[in-house]
């Protein structure tokens, strides 16, 4: 399968790719791992008339920390994430997300930020930072902006990524000794969509008692979709399998999944309330393990 | 647009239009046959080859994309006009049926022995996970690859 032409573009800095995209960023696509794009262009889903490779772009592949944030440059692909002590000590939510995602060969090349910017709605991702809590770092000659994820996830497929940004950095909320995360997911097959994901993060206080909580489910609705319902409920409160349950018939409440090959939607849903409270209790397990 | 990419150690140089895929790059323009096109959308894996030493599927990355850098198909994996560890134990232990995974599972077996020498099967099992066999041959696949990573474990101490 062919995709249509196009122009290939490869430049070697970030000025002169951003200069790029504000001459003719609405007729682009930016071209990092290329895991979900190349494969949307060669069934001509995707007709880009031009591509932007960022793969030449030095100081976009590292994973760092600055206040309080765990950071995920551009080019950081998903095995990288898998790999990083420094991830893996970070945030839970992601830690055990990655090995989740795709298959071991589609981790070398994709990328988190790309599937970010790609915002399909059965990425795995888009709930983890939902859950977690993350901020986008936009670039463009005009300057910089930094949204919240919550923002930025629009709608499936639309973020506010504008046609002459590039999505140069993810930072996601780092757990603090008493937080923990999880990401459960079903999947029919490795690298398949999820039948049914649920990102999970508890942050506890001095008590005990849940001083914040993110939940965001994938492929159960036309978009990632964070609970804040269940969100709510759960701050301030102390933790309970009663509590998880309640949280789980919220979220299981809030999704709207479709029946097709991989389940029923009754099953689908059923599936949403049992991963919530397992996630929520997995997540508290490592919130009160004081493991940081 | 020209591409100049090192395969199996000896540098190529083409002339190809940026919407050529790497797998065509390497089959059509290159004639090496061994790396096999399957289902073309990213799933079966039969198409990996190894960049810079590290497994991606060829069908899902432009040829222009690895420019300056280097790939090892199947063909590369003889040693001196001898086979590799890789590729005597996938005989020794019978790790082919009709054999059109077996390209891509050497290399990824290749790939995984240069990280963890001596993998479990559980390690083995995950490692190969983005590749099919459809001939289901995976006891055997899984096999050889643990017998090549003891092979080259006792070349070492020997």
């Amino acid at each position: 399968m062919y995709p249509n032409k196009f122009d290939y573009l490869a430049p070697t800095s970030l000025d002169e790719a951003l200069g790029i995209l504000a001459e003719k960023g609405p007729a682009i696509k930016v071209l990092a791992g290329g895991q979900s794009l190349i494969p949307m262009m060669k069934l001509r889903l995707a007709n880009p008339s031009a591509l932007l490779d960022i793969n030449r772009i030095p100081g976009l592949d590292s994973i760092g920390e600055s206040n309080g944030h765990l950071t995920i440059g551009a080019l950081v692909r998903h095995n990288h994430v898998l790999k990083s002590d420094l991830a893996r000590r970070s945030n839970h939510t992601v830690a055990s997300a990655a090995p989740w995602v795709s298959d071991p060969i589609v981790r070398n090349l994709g990328t988190v930020c790309g599937s970010l910017a790609h915002h399909d709605p059965e990425g795995d991702w888009a709930s983890v930072m939902l859950a977690a809590g993350a901020e986008v770092v936009l670039k463009s000659t005009q300057g910089e902006r930094v949204l919240p994820i919550n923002d930025f996830c629009v709608d499936m497929f639309q973020t506010l990524c504008r046609t002459d940004e590039l999505v140069t950095e993810v930072r996601v909320h780092k757990h603090t000794a008493r937080g923990g995360g999880n990401y459960q997911k079903l999947e029919r097959k490795v690298g398949d969509y999820a039948t049914v994901g649920v990102a999970t993060s508890l942050e506890l206080d001095e008590h005990g008692r849940i001083a914040g909580a993110g939940i965001a489910l994938t492929s159960v609705y036309a978009h990632n979709l964070k609970v804040g319902e269940a969100e709510l409920l759960l701050k301030g409160k102390q933790p309970s399998a009663e509590l998880f349950k309640e949280a789980g018939a919220i979220a299981a409440a809030a999704c709207d999944p479709a029946s097709d090959t991989r389940g029923s939607a009754a099953y689908k849903r059923h599936l949403v309330g049992v991963f919530t409270e397992r996630g929520l209790t997995k997540s508290l397990e490592i919130a009160q393990g004081g493991q940081s | 647009m020209n591409v100049t990419v090192t395969v199996n150690g000896a540098e190529r140089s083409a002339d190809v239009e940026p919407r050529m895929l790497l797998v065509d790059f390497i089959r059509q323009t290159l004639a090496l046959t061994g790396t096999h096109q399957g289902c073309d959308t990213t799933h079966c894996g039969v198409c990996t080859v190894l960049l810079d030493g590290v497994p991606i599927k060829s069908c899902t990355m432009f040829a222009v994309q690895v420019d300056g850098r280097a790939l090892t198909t199947v063909e590369g994996l003889k040693q001196n006009g001898q086979l590799s560890a890789i590729q005597q134990a996938f005989h020794q232990e019978h790790g082919l049926q009709c054999g059109f995974c077996t390209p891509a599972m050497m290399l990824v077996g290749t790939a995984l022995l240069e990280e963890n020498p001596n993998p479990t099967e559980e390690e083995v099992r995950w490692a190969i996970s983005g590749n099919l066999c459809r001939c289901t041959g995976y006891m055997n696949i899984v096999k050889s690859i643990q017998a090549a990573g003891a092979m080259k474990s006792e070349e070492v101490s020997a």
